[in-house]
């Protein structure tokens, strides 16, 4: 059967209900900050701006220690109640969740870092074109794969996964236009190199983000579809 | 074995077993006490050489329906019933089934160890001896099966003259057990089997259910889901009398199909 979003507030038990919640509200709250980290490692270097960038990495700290807290809110649940059923699958689902989410950040602290590197060797804004357009693509993904998971909408959550393809493929043909800058000019190839490595840095929170939405489907209809092809989801997943 | 999940309805709600893989099969079973409906319509197979649990709340008919399978409702008067249980497809309630010879192959343990006041022996003997004269030494030779088959045999072979009021509750399970398997039932009934044990003997009690499946078919009634979880195969929820769901104890516990199963094992309001 398929679950509604006030699902984790009916149990006998108020006591429970509180902690479900706590662990998604927790969870939306790692999401937001993640989200935000990205944006900033972005715009640090959209805009020359080396001190945001650094405060990008001194974040990440915040970001792991919320990924301990909330597996530790997990584990507590899991040895306290036993959960079954949907209430089991909201568990397996944030702390999985909560782990793509800490990958997410180390993806911001790279971007932080080469973008860095990038303003130091002041190497013009090539590539910058790129780099926009794919970090808006990630970011609207990973809001709508967080907005999924706290409304319990695998539509939404299957519109990401769907998003994901097309980011991938923006990321190949990127990497191609950047590939003949390198031909064309070799002293473009150090700084080109950095673009690559925080467009690769995009592409893999695009990834994380896709896992984001297929553990909403888990959580929501009890159906793994992490190795299912995304042209077989539609098919599989409106079945149930 | 095929295992087909029908996705039908209420108390037809079954899981397909093919007749051969089949113990005990309720067909369109109902029960009254007097005018008050405990069971309505029920129809379900047991597989046989595995572990079915019925879950469901107090008064749910669960432990009613363990009962009727091996006709413990007999001698009550006020009951009536509808439907028919087959015993690898014999019907129970036909006349040339005795009732002996049925409580014989379908055994039942209760939540309370009730062990007879004699010796640890005497009590696994007593169903053998019923049967007739047997050679002493075959007795021995069943007495200590038994109690292997029960996992008590390690613990009482020096002392097996002693009372069995003399052992533990978890112990005296296990012997009721032992008593039961002498005589080599093909089904075991366990009506909460664990619900009067501390967790430890518990644990022990799940461990034996897990063993004896190799050679025999359990039901188990309990109250304990996690319990359900843990040793069943099978599991079938039950309501107000009718058979809301059952199927493989994976999905159960992690995909309930029905709302209704959803609310009861995660504990919410219905």
């Amino acid at each position: 059967m398929d679950i509604t979003s006030d699902i984790h507030s009916q149990h006998i038990s108020r006591q429970f209900n509180h902690e479900l919640e706590e662990l998604k509200t927790h969870l939306m709250a790692m999401g937001g900050l993640v989200e935000k980290q990205v944006q900033d490692a972005v715009t640090a270097l959209l805009e020359a701006d080396s001190s945001l960038a650094e405060r990008v990495i001194n974040n990440d700290s915040a970001v792991n220690d919320m990924q301990i807290k909330i597996d530790d809110e997990c584990t507590r649940v899991l040895a306290r109640r036993q959960p079954a059923a949907s209430d089991l699958r909201l568990v397996l689902a944030v702390t999985r969740a909560a782990s793509d989410l800490e990958r997410v950040g180390d993806e911001a602290s790279k971007i932080a870092r080469n973008a860095i590197e990038l303003i130091e060797s002041d190497s013009g804004s090539r590539g910058f074109v790129e780099v926009r357009v794919i970090s808006e693509h990630v970011r609207r993904m990973m809001r709508d794969a967080l907005t999924s998971f706290a409304r319990l909408d695998t539509e939404l959550a299957l519109q990401v996964v769907e998003e994901d393809q097309k980011v991938d493929s923006e990321y190949q043909s990127a990497m191609r236009s950047l590939m003949t800058f390198m031909m064309e000019d070799a002293r473009s190839i150090s700084p080109v190199l950095g673009i690559m490595w925080i467009l690769r840095a995009l592409e893999r929170v695009g990834d994380h983000t896709n896992n984001l939405a297929e553990y909403v489907v888990y959580l929501v209809k009890g159906l793994d579809i992490r190795h299912t092809d995304p042209d077989d989801l539609d098919e599989e997943v409106g079945d149930r | 074995m095929t295992v087909m999940q029908h996705t039908a309805h209420g108390s037809r709600a079954l899981i397909d077993f093919s007749p051969q893989a089949t113990s005990l099969e309720v067909r369109d079973f109902g029960l009254r006490y007097g005018d008050k409906t405990a069971l309505s319509n029920l129809t379900l197979r047991v597989p046989r050489h595995r572990v079915t649990a019925f879950i469901g709340p107090s008064g749910c008919g669960k432990s009613t329906l363990l009962r009727a399978l091996n006709r413990l409702h007999d001698l009550n008067e006020t009951v009536t019933r509808e439907g028919s249980i087959h015993l690898e497809g014999q019907d129970i309630h036909a006349s040339s089934m005795v009732v002996a010879e049925l409580r014989r192959r379908v055994g039942m343990v209760f939540q309370v160890p009730n062990p007879f006041p004699m010796s640890i022996y005497d009590n696994v003997a007593f169903g053998l001896r019923l049967q007739g004269h047997l050679p002493k030494r075959q007795v021995d030779d069943v007495v200590e099966w038994a109690l292997q088959s029960a996992a008590l045999w390690d613990e009482v072979k020096d002392r097996l003259r002693a009372s069995a009021w003399s052992l533990s509750g978890g112990q005296q399970q296990r012997l009721v057990i032992a008593r039961t398997l002498a005589v080599g039932p093909e089904v075991l009934l366990l009506d909460e089997p664990a619900s009067a044990l501390d967790p430890i003997s518990s644990l022990k009690v799940e461990e034996l259910i897990r063993n004896l499946k190799s050679t025999l078919t359990l039901v188990l009634v309990t109250h304990n889901m996690q319990q359900a979880a843990r040793v069943s195969d099978y599991t079938a929820f039950l309501q107000d009398g009718e058979l809301v769901e059952y199927g493989p104890t994976d999905t159960l516990f992690t995909n309930p199909r029905l709302a209704r199963t959803e609310n009861y094992i995660t504990g919410r309001m219905a």
